[in-house]
């Protein structure tokens, strides 16, 4: 189908319109109807992977309503562009979606009942806009499509618990400012380019020397400074934990693994696609210190992650500190750090969704997340357990699971740039990550208390009682997606490399410095 | 040196998989079970270590094994290869592996441990990863196999599951994933970055030496991350995990504090001294005498400390820090004598270990008797035990004819060719260290009278429990006359 990548965006689409028309008739259908276009998405998805793949130029291009592409500027109409990122970036959200969808039968029943086509709906709607960000190759149809998932955002969220609605103004409130940074970046390329089309401003910049423009100075930052709001850049990252943890469970599942990661795709094809390598690190002199701005971020956000006693709420702080991680892959400006950015997204957007689906699972059975409802967890619960565990160790990096190989190219891109501050930082967080998991690992095996007190009597005598101790599973259609999630992070890890080649094809023509020293 | 001919087997991948079969067969038996549970370790035990023996003719032929799992990256692959020195530790993991389970039987019953299906399967699990370790070919490998042990090994440590369990598992993977996640991945992905243009393959056998085109500085830095990054091998000052996870039940402090755990962390540093610096890169660095130096301190204080150790376990611990200490320095003397040593060392050494810490555990179960100080008069009621303890303590001291003198013996042959006399005379320090802490223990055993009557009633423990100690006391014996086959192994005679 050689119009696959459209239907990317349409299936999910056509999907919320059948959920929100379809439910007014009958509630049941929103699930199987989900599900299927999720289905179908991804199959698209896959399949313009591999159009991309196959292709010679490597990049899939579909020009909406036809408009000629010819002329110097490029474009007028609305390009989607689909090259080996956007569409493994792609094919990560529609499978993030379609696992959650599979997800959420249980806990969107017990959490919304009634308003299944409105949830829906929008679930479908957002992924569809999410999608859409991987594809676009129009920076002002990127604002828009931002906009769908931000909109769509803040209605799943606030259908949450009642502090839910709190969170969600403060979102808005954010994620607006963001938005508009970006507009307004938007307006200057376009007033100096006059241009829209991604490619068609590089060319313009290069075309024309605009290195050293103020307009185009000012625009990077805007637009940089847009995004890193949207992506809950420390210090802007207040938006995100209070959302990810009143908003509902299937939400929080849907909404941790891609929303930030998805920014840090749109940072990285701002840097690379729009403004170009020269221009975003060599014309710049402040860019040098953004790996300090990022040390700062990694930093705090797992001091506070250490400081939470509730698995939703840490899980949300490691994003923030996560999300640095990869800023800073950028920024250290080289090869093996670039593909660790790229690497990372797809590992942690696999490795949160692990995470958030165990944790929905633990608070759908055990009525909380609190830190003191795991006692002895793993004898309930053994293999809800072994997927949240597999995500854990991805976490702190242990092999062979996914986020072992992107801290390993992050690392070493690091050393490459000899950028020691980010590479301790790297470390740092990565002992933060390990206590955090361990401990959690103690109270659901070991079931001691929050004062190191075991109530039994040792000897396998934990003080629990023997309903809590006996074999409890979660319904399949949440324990199955979750170990599906798990064996993904698994298999990414194991198959890294057939990931890697692609982020290496891509990232070929831009040169990157990779700092040989011995040949 | 001419290649040795590679030979492509998937034994090597058999012997990593048939724990992993076993832990399947164990859970699905579970506690319900108990003795088809059993049946299923010791069926797996049995194939590993058929398997792994089935492979010493290839080797002492001159060939290697190689089996190749998968491609982690572009070049550098996940690739399982037997040498000698590799099949040589495999051996003696898997062999001990059988003897241990047995004791596990019989001291898991006796004492009526909970939980025994989590216990045999995580079992199986770290001997999977220390075959792993045995086997690899490269750096990454050998990682990725060191990391799966740590995890693995951290449901037995902490099985008691109660406070103290939980200060030891800290300590154990505080120490163990602070030290490989923040000196060990640096280093590797130095060296993966740094050499032959980002096409490091980081192979033991076809990259040796390759650090050499470092500068000074960097190979030392190197070194030591390398050497303190194996935190399992025990090296002062990260060695305070090892007393740490003695809260373990004694079939795990057996196997895997004196054998696989330990023994993959010094085997480690025995593979980055001897396949990636390399001898002749390391003789010149300048850096070895600092581990030679760190070395040698960490044998005499740890046996210092070891001398004040009421408790038996403990001082059991601290005496395997000094053993390993030993190892590093043998790897280090860089001499092929020297090397060879270390290798032998981790045979002889595990064979004399794993049998005082079966007796120790045999007495704990026979009379529930922990201390030194406690041991009275006990060597008339468990004359086997303590015999047995006998035997293992004059191995590990290093008296002919026991396997420990064997590897002594090499280890001052060579620091004796790079005319490190100083070595020698910390090895003789160290012995008469060993006599002190050791003996005593027999000594109290067999001849002070028992303080009070209600010992009268102590006898052997069951016979899962001494069977298996009578064995490895009688292996130390083996080692020691068939030591021409384990030379053959490491290359110390043609």
């Amino acid at each position: 189908m050689s119009d696959s990548i459209v239907w990317i965006v349409l299936f999910p689409l056509f999907g919320a319109v059948a959920c929100s028309l379809g439910g007014a008739m009958s509630k049941k259908i929103c699930y199987p109807v989900s599900v299927l276009s999720m289905l179908a998405t991804v199959w698209v998805s896959v399949d313009t992977l591999f159009q991309a793949i196959e292709s010679p130029v490597h990049e899939v291009s579909y020009i909406l309503g036809g408009w000629s592409l010819d002329l110097f500027p490029r474009g007028v109409g609305i390009e989607f562009r689909a090259d080996l990122l956007g569409a493994l970036i792609a094919l990560v959200v529609t499978g993030v979606g379609l696992i959650v969808a599979l997800y959420s039968k249980v806990p969107v029943q017990r959490e919304t009942p009634g308003k299944e086509p409105m949830y829906y709906g929008l679930f479908l709607l957002q992924i569809s806009g999410l999608a859409g960000i991987a594809l676009t190759g129009d920076a002002f149809n990127l604002y828009v499509l931002i906009e769908v998932a931000a909109l769509t955002g803040y209605g799943l969220i606030a259908l949450g618990t009642n502090r839910a609605a709190a969170a969600t103004f403060n979102y808005i409130i954010l994620g607006t400012i963001g938005a508009s940074f970006y507009l307004l970046g938007v307006g200057y390329l376009y007033l100096k380019t006059g241009t829209l089309n991604m490619v068609g401003i590089r060319e313009v910049i290069e075309a024309h020397g605009l290195f050293d423009s103020p307009a185009m100075q000012v625009a990077f930052v805007l637009v940089l400074l847009g995004i890193l709001i949207k992506m809950a850049f420390f210090p802007f990252h207040a938006w995100l934990p209070n959302a990810y943890c009143h908003a509902p469970t299937t939400t929080s599942c849907l909404l941790a693994p891609l929303v930030t990661k998805v920014m840090i795709y749109v940072m990285i094809r701002m840097v690379l696609t729009v403004f170009g390598v020269e221009f975003s690190f060599e014309s710049t002199w402040w860019t040098e210190f953004l790996p300090w701005l990022v040390v700062v971020a990694i930093v705090c956000a797992a001091v506070m992650a250490l400081a939470q006693r509730e698995i939703k709420r840490m899980l949300a702080y490691l994003i923030v500190a996560e999300v640095g991680y990869m800023v800073g892959g950028v920024w250290i400006y080289n090869y093996y750090g670039l593909i660790g950015s790229v690497f990372h997204i797809i590992s942690d957007a696999c490795m949160t969704l692990c995470l958030f689906l165990g944790a929905g699972i633990i608070l759908e059975k055990c009525k909380t997340t609190h830190f003191n409802g795991l006692r002895g967890l793993f004898a309930k619960m053994p293999l809800t357990m072994i997927g949240f565990f597999i995500g854990g160790f991805s976490i702190i990096g242990l092999p062979p699971t996914c986020g072992f190989f992107s801290k390993w190219y992050l690392i070493t891109g690091g050393m490459v740039s000899e950028r020691w501050e980010y590479m301790i930082t790297l470390m740092f967080s990565t002992i933060v990550m390990v206590v955090l998991f361990f401990r959690l690992i103690e109270r659901i095996h070991l079931a001691v208390d929050e004062s190191g007190n075991n109530l039994g009597k040792g000897h396998g005598d934990l003080g629990l009682t023997k309903q809590q101790t006996r074999f409890d599973e979660a319904p399949l259609s949440m324990l199955i997606p979750l170990l599906l999630a798990a064996s993904v992070v698994l298999l990414v890890g194991v198959y890294n490399q057939e990931v890697v080649n692609q982020i290496e094809v891509f990232l070929q023509p831009f040169n990157l410095p990779t700092g040989v020293k011995y040949e | 040196m001419n290649d040795p001919v590679i030979v492509e087997d998937i034994r090597p991948l058999i012997a990593l998989l048939a724990p992993w079969a076993g832990m399947i067969g164990i859970i699905w038996a579970g506690e319900k079970r108990a003795n088809l549970r059993e049946m299923f370790t010791f069926i797996a035990a049995s194939v590993q270590a058929a398997v792994v023996l089935s492979l010493v003719p290839i080797i002492l032929s001159g060939a290697v094994v190689e089996f190749h799992i998968w491609q982690i990256f572009s070049h550098v692959p996940m690739l399982l290869r037997v040498d000698g020195p590799g099949l040589l530790f495999a051996c003696v993991a898997s062999v001990l592996w059988i003897a241990t389970t047995l004791y596990a039987v019989g001291y898991m019953r006796g004492l009526h441990e909970h939980a025994q299906t989590r216990f045999y399967s995580f079992f199986a699990l770290s001997l999977s990863a220390t075959m792993g370790v045995a086997f690899s070919a490269n750096l990454l490998t050998i990682y990725f196999f060191y990391e799966m042990l740590s995890v693995s090994t951290f449901p037995l440590v902490t099985h008691m599951q109660d406070k103290q369990a939980r200060t030891g598992g800290r300590t154990y993977l505080g120490y163990l994933l602070f030290t490989s996640l923040c000196l060990l991945l640096p280093a590797l992905s130095w060296c993966y970055v740094w050499l032959d243009g980002g096409n490091m393959t980081m192979d033991f056998m076809a990259d040796v030496g390759k650090v050499g085109h470092f500068g000074e500085t960097t190979q030392i830095v190197l070194l030591f991350l390398f050497t303190f990054g194996f935190a399992k091998a025990g090296l002062m000052p990260a060695h305070s995990w090892l007393p740490g996870a003695m809260v373990a039940p004694t079939p795990v402090s057996a196997l895997l504090h004196a054998v696989a755990v330990v023994k993959v962390g010094v085997f480690c540093v025995y593979r980055v001294y001897a396949d990636v610096f390399g001898p002749e890169v390391l003789a010149k660095m300048g850096g070895e005498e600092w581990a030679m130096v760190i070395a040698s301190a960490t044998i005499i204080i740890s046996s210092l400390i070891a001398l004040s150790q009421d408790n038996l376990k403990r001082r059991l611990a601290f005496s395997t820090i000094g053993q390993l200490g030993y190892i590093v320095l043998g790897a280090a003397i860089a001499t092929d004598r020297g090397q060879g040593g270390a290798v032998l060392h981790i045979a002889m050494h595990a064979c004399g270990k794993i049998t005082l810490f079966f007796c120790a555990g045999a007495i704990f179960v026979a009379s529930g008797k922990k201390y030194v100080s406690e041991l009275r008069g006990i060597g008339r009621k468990m004359p086997l035990t303590m015999g047995a303890f006998m035997i293992g303590s004059l191995s590990v001291i290093g008296l002919p004819p026991l396997g420990g003198f064997i590897s002594k013996w090499y280890l001052a042959l060579g620091a004796l060719d790079r005319d490190a006399m100083w070595v020698v005379v910390v090895l003789l320090i160290s012995s008469l260290l060993n006599v002190f802490y050791l003996l005593p223990v027999a000594v109290t055993a067999f001849f002070r009278t028992p303080e009070t009557e209600k010992d009268s009633s102590i006898k052997e423990a069951p016979w899962p429990c001494v069977v298996p100690l009578l064995l490895t006391a009688f292996g130390c014996f083996l080692l020691f006359f068939w030591s021409d086959t384990l030379l053959q192994m490491v290359g110390l005679q043609p």
